[in-house]
């Protein structure tokens, strides 16, 4: 369980790490704990499964990824285990989760798939449908980004 | 950029250091000094390709839900609806998308009371009704790009 202490240091992480010799010393220093304390707080926080990925996000389409789709699949549920372990192999996907169905939407594997062009993001959506078998899919490209900001958890709530 | 802001991306999306001097240990993979690596670093966020650093958390494992909503919203009125979806504070990323549904965004909250309570607000405040809420799972990948 979460206490007081874990909920701090969860506040002051999910800040930007500053960018300096020793940003875990800036951050303890803030929180009033040992440095030591807190990387053994977040080494454990990932062994837990509490962080997920530690490390940078980045900025797909200034990166060049001009064609970022959401490619949606409709995998029989004995399936989604292996096919969506081998889709987090796959360097052009950088995010796949399962998620629920409703009776007006059918497609239960979710993908994120960036490419420089459309042409080299459908050419590889067409090898993974190969791969796995699987012709029941829809691209779904963003046009727009209107927000992408970190979830403050707590802060915003209180 | 040249090969070793390349291989910085991919180091500190994968592989960062949770140490003392994270720098120091990605100075000495790339060879260079940590004054170098802090350097490159400053200007790949300076110039908007890492946009931070920092933990992805499991909202459930910190007692959070989340889900992702996608909405069926005509055209013209898709920049007045996705303002109003912004201003809520659990709202961390919201595109608009070529396809039927064409508002897509991701919704984390302390419960699903909250959630609903949201989703019933939104509806309410935009006159859409035609939304698909559409919670995870299972996680296989998080936000990795390695392909630069």
């Amino acid at each position: 369980m979460l206490n007081d202490l874990d909920r701090k240091v969860i506040q002051c992480l999910q800040e930007d790490l500053p960018v300096v010799k020793e940003p875990f010393k800036e951050i303890a220093k803030n929180l009033k704990v040992d440095e030591e304390r807190l990387l053994t707080k977040i080494n454990g926080y990932i062994k837990e499964g509490i962080i997920r990925r530690f490390g940078a996000t980045l900025n797909h389409r200034l990166l060049g990824f001009k064609a970022n789709a959401l490619v949606v699949w409709r995998v029989p549920k004995e399936r989604i285990q292996a096919i969506g372990s081998l889709m987090a192999s796959i360097n052009e996907v950088s995010h796949c989760y399962e998620r629920a169905t409703t009776s007006c939407w059918n497609y239960n594997l979710f993908t994120m798939i960036h490419a420089r062009s459309k042409r080299v993001c459908e050419g590889i959506i067409r090898d993974i449908s190969e791969k796995i078998k699987i012709k029941d899919y829809k691209i779904i490209y963003s046009i727009k980004e209107f927000k992408k900001s970190p979830m403050k958890y707590w802060t915003t709530f209180e | 950029m040249d090969e070793i802001d390349k291989r910085i991306l991919i180091e500190t999306q994968i592989n960062f250091p949770l140490c003392k001097r994270p720098f120091k240990v990605l100075a000495d993979r790339f060879g260079i000094t940590e004054e170098e690596v802090l350097c490159k670093i400053r200007r790949l966020k300076r110039k908007g390709f890492i946009r931070r650093i920092s933990p992805s958390f499991d909202s459930r494992r910190l007692g959070f839900v989340s889900t992702l909503i996608a909405m069926k919203v005509p055209k013209e009125k898709i920049e007045d609806v996705a303002n109003i979806v912004n201003r809520y504070d659990g709202v961390t990323h919201n595109y608009e998308r070529q396809y039927e549904y064409n508002l897509w965004f991701t919704l984390i909250s302390e419960s699903n009371e909250r959630l609903e309570e949201i989703i019933n607000g939104i509806k309410e405040k935009t006159g859409i009704d035609q939304i698909l809420n559409l919670p995870s799972l299972r996680v296989f990948k998080i936000d990795v790009n390695l392909i630069l």
